[in-house]
């Protein structure tokens, strides 16, 4: 349920985390822009699956196209880079042909909610056992700012010189009444709190949407007139949110326009993948 | 049972050693956004150029903030 108390991540020692046991040999540095919230994001993520326990071969990440779709090449585990758009639809195969793994999706806003909608809803819908990883930063980053299926209503984008009038999704909501069973939002910004998300999510039987707040200072933030990336967290992913349990004690006028984050949603459904083996099972007799 | 320690023994003992960090920067990854240096609650960091140096490495507190929140896995801090 919302705002209850979290899973708490294994004791982590005050020293610093060895990335470089998950990240392919050579790779970095990596292509995105400085400043980008993404390699956060990444980080975050890294340390969530170390302090779960789950080996490198137990994983596999699946991918479309953008920004946030060429996190499978940095990491060292099965990594699955496909068509823009479907990588859920992929993810879906992965996971019923080896149900064993745990099977991730980074996808970002444009990809998963616009070319991928369909496929998002329902992934949503059948509750089938994966964590699927918004990166949300409002806007087409990798084809130079065009304006996303999230992009706040106001905001300048390439595609909207004089603002976007577009109403925005609010991916949390779309995901839960689509049929997800653990709904979560979390920053780039507010990283450990991040980090604890994903090892819930990561814990979790069924479909896992999180969305997650970053930045792209390189178009989005330019296009805004906010001058750099610390200022952009400050801006939108610290002032820009509310974590659940606060919520719920401040008066309506505070919380305008400002989004929930922590995990907003929490619930018990049969998972896909079990339902389809029994089906199995109970015809074969 | 240890006994207790004495107001004036507390007061003479001397100051406890403050723990040492060292901070590693990895200057080929740093691509010089200066989030961890706006974000250092301690002010320990600085722009050198386009990457980022240490500036007061004795106000060092060990948070690893500046890590946690490099995109770029450009800066770690050890204890010493």
């Amino acid at each position: 349920m919302a705002g209850e108390a979290a899973v708490k991540v294994p004791y982590r020692e005050k020293r610093p985390f060895d990335y470089s046991q998950y990240i392919r040999k050579g790779k970095l540095p990596h292509i995105w822009c400085a400043g980008c919230g993404h390699g956060i994001v990444l980080k975050s993520l890294l340390r969530a699956i170390h302090a779960s326990g789950l080996s490198k071969d137990e994983i596999c990440m699946v991918s479309g196209i953008g920004c946030s779709s060429r996190t499978p090449g940095y990491v060292d585990f099965n990594t699955l880079h496909t068509l823009h758009g479907r990588a859920i639809a992929y993810a879906t195969g992965v996971k019923l042909a080896k149900p064993n793994l745990k099977v991730f999706v980074a996808t970002g806003d444009g990809d998963a909610l616009a070319i991928g909608g369909n496929h998002f809803i329902h992934a949503c819908r059948r509750n089938i056992d994966m964590v699927i990883l918004v990166y949300n930063n409002y806007i087409y980053g990798m084809t130079s700012g065009q304006a996303s299926p999230t992009t706040p209503q106001g905001m300048v984008a390439t595609t909207s010189r004089y603002g976007h009038i577009d109403p925005p999704f609010d991916t949390c909501e779309m995901a839960k009444a689509a049929g997800a069973t653990f709904v979560a939002r979390g920053t780039a910004y507010h990283c450990q709190e991040l980090e604890k998300i994903f090892y819930e999510a990561i814990h979790h039987k069924g479909t896992a949407v999180i969305d997650i707040l970053d930045s792209c200072p390189t178009y989005y933030g330019r296009l805004n007139k906010m001058k750099s990336a610390s200022e952009m967290m400050l801006k939108v992913e610290k002032d820009g949110t509310v974590p659940v349990a606060q919520a719920a004690k401040l008066p309506p006028e505070k919380l305008e326009g400002k989004k929930l984050r922590g995990i907003l949603y929490r619930a018990e459904r049969p998972e896909y993948c079990e339902e389809y083996f029994k089906l199995i099972e109970r015809v074969h007799g | 049972m240890n006994e207790k320690e004495t107001v004036k023994e507390v007061a003479t003992k001397p100051p406890r050693e403050k723990k040492k960090w060292n901070i590693v920067i990895y200057e080929e990854l740093c691509k010089g956004c200066s989030i961890c240096v706006d974000f250092c609650p301690t002010d320990v960091l600085t722009m050198k150029g386009d990457v980022v140096a240490v500036k007061a490495l004795e106000r060092c507190t060990g948070c690893q903030l500046c890590d946690l929140r490099c995109p770029d896995f450009a800066i770690q801090v050890f204890p010493e």
